[in-house]
């Protein structure tokens, strides 16, 4: 259980960092909290002859909320989301999921940046990025562009990230109204069996606009427009969930595995799907 | 490849020493430092008896590299009481029964001390939560609950006697 041999980096700029990543080109991977990327080292599962560990990047860290736009930094962990007095008035879905993600020691090392830079449909947070319509911050050697979360994940492990490019931020606006992520798990540390990220506005009794993602039931994320729209215009009533619901079902494809066969997970992601509705209606 | 020049500082002692830096937090500790306060259970992250603190965050040193600790400081449960001086905690988890064979406790009674220096007088509920990263084959939890509890009431006793 030990990695194989590399040569360890520990730039202190973003420049830096992205200078190493373009010289060693595939041979070079960058860590941040470790927690995805070590155990998969220790597996032999990884090639690499470069780490380039992000630690000492300050400008990596942090949570800025200017007005209505929330801004985090990539080493920001999920520890620190959960801590946040700041973050738990504009967005407490964030500290919600990140409260429901592995266990406490994984989440002092495990960042933001790297749940959603991992590419692994069983990390929490790029439903949740999905779900808020963020915007994930990149920089390369041609300098910085922006990719909505919404766009960025292509297949289990691939994402619009270049091999050059570090992700530095997610940025998403003050969610308007109430917000939940429910998940569903066989134990705690777990990934999720089912996971639903919904946020939804109302007035006066209606719902103006609704929010609808899911984790862990395809090989990417699954931000599903269709039930939002079912919601959006209604009074929530029982017959908008389930339409809802119905559409949510056609746009997952989970698989079976050692979470249960796929009829399962398609119960759970209605079960999930259906209390985070009712808790984000709740909030809102 | 080259080997790399570690310094740490653990339970107060400046540490140096050369390691490659694939090597993991958890065999330097016990293998270069002799520190082996911090047992090895799963060494897959999951089983928290490899739990140290490193830089004020409870850790699982199975998945730190040697390299990312460089330069951390870090408390083993060698740091935290003596045989002739016990912490609280270890105080607690021996007249509660928090412990049967003992393979699971240096890693929680170094979370739980984490845990209370952020929470220092935590519900029963926060304390299960808190301490869901460390896995016991033994007790069953109830008796770990029970102490870390009495550790965080007599702390807090004496913490109000001396104002
Ligand atoms: C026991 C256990 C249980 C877990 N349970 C869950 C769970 O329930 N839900 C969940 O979501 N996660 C879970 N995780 C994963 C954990 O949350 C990880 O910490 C997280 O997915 C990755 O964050 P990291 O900072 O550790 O990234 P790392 O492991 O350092 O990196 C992950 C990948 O992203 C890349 N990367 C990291 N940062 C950047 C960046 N800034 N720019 C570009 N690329 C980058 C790395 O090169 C690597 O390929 C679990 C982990 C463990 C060990
Ligand atoms: S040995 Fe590190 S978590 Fe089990
Ligand atoms: S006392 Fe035996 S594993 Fe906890």
């Amino acid at each position: 259980m030990i990695p194989a041999p590399f040569e360890y980096h520990r730039p202190d700029s973003v420049e830096a960092a992205v200078k190493l990543l373009s010289d060693f080109g595939e041979d070079a991977r960058v860590v941040a909290g470790g927690h995805s990327l070590i155990p998969m080292m220790k597996l032999r599962m990884t090639d690499f002859g470069h780490l380039i560990d992000l630690q000492a990047i300050d400008a990596l860290k942090g949570i800025r909320i200017d007005g209505r736009r929330i801004t985090i930094g990539a080493m920001t962990t999920q520890h620190e989301i959960i801590h946040h007095a700041g973050l738990a008035t504009a967005a407490p879905i964030l500290a919600e999921a990140a409260g429901q993600i592995a266990d406490p020691q994984v989440r002092y090392m495990g960042t933001l940046g790297g749940n959603v830079a991992n590419g692994d449909p069983g990390n929490d947070m790029p439903g949740v990025m999905q779900c808020l319509d963020a915007t994930f911050h990149l920089n390369g050697p041609g300098g910085s562009r922006v990719v909505k979360a919404r766009d960025f994940y292509e297949a289990a492990y691939f994402t619009a990230r270049a091999e050059d490019e570090i992700l530095t931020a997610v940025s998403f606006d003050t969610p308007a109204g109430g917000q939940a992520y429910v998940k569903q798990k066989r134990k705690i540390g777990d990934y999720a069996t089912a996971a639903a990220a919904v946020v939804i506005a109302r007035s006066g009794g209606r719902c103006t606009a609704a929010s609808i993602a899911m984790t862990n039931l395809a090989d990417t994320p699954v931000w599903c427009e269709e039930a939002g729209a079912a919601l959006a215009g209604t009074d929530l009533s029982a017959a908008a969930i389930e339409a809802a619901v119905g559409a949510m079902d056609r746009a997952i494809d989970p698989q079976s595995d050692n979470r249960g066969p796929a009829e399962f997970k398609r119960h759970a992601a209605a079960v999930v799907l259906r209390r985070a509705i009712a808790a984000a209606a709740a909030r809102a | 490849m080259s080997k790399m020049h570690i310094t740490l500082t653990v339970n107060g002692k400046q540490e140096e020493l050369l390691a490659e830096p694939r090597e993991l937090l958890i065999h330097v500790l016990r293998e270069r430092l002799s520190i082996t306060g911090p047992h090895i259970g799963c060494e897959t992250s999951h089983c928290g008896a490899c739990t140290v603190d490193m830089n004020g965050k409870s850790v699982k040193s199975c998945t730190v590299l040697a390299a990312q600790a460089n330069g951390a400081e870090i408390t083993t449960i060698e740091g935290l009481g003596t045989p002739d001086s016990l912490h609280v905690l270890q105080t607690m988890f021996r007249e509660h029964h928090g412990l049967q064979c003992g393979f699971c406790t240096p890693g929680m009674i170094t979370r739980a001390y984490r845990l209370l220096q952020e929470n220092p007088d935590p519900s029963e509920e926060e304390i299960r939560y808190a301490m869901a990263g460390n896995l016991c084959r033994c007790t069953g939890y109830q008796n770990i609950v029970k102490a870390i509890m009495a550790a965080a009431s007599e702390l807090n006793a004496v913490k109000e006697a001396a104002q």
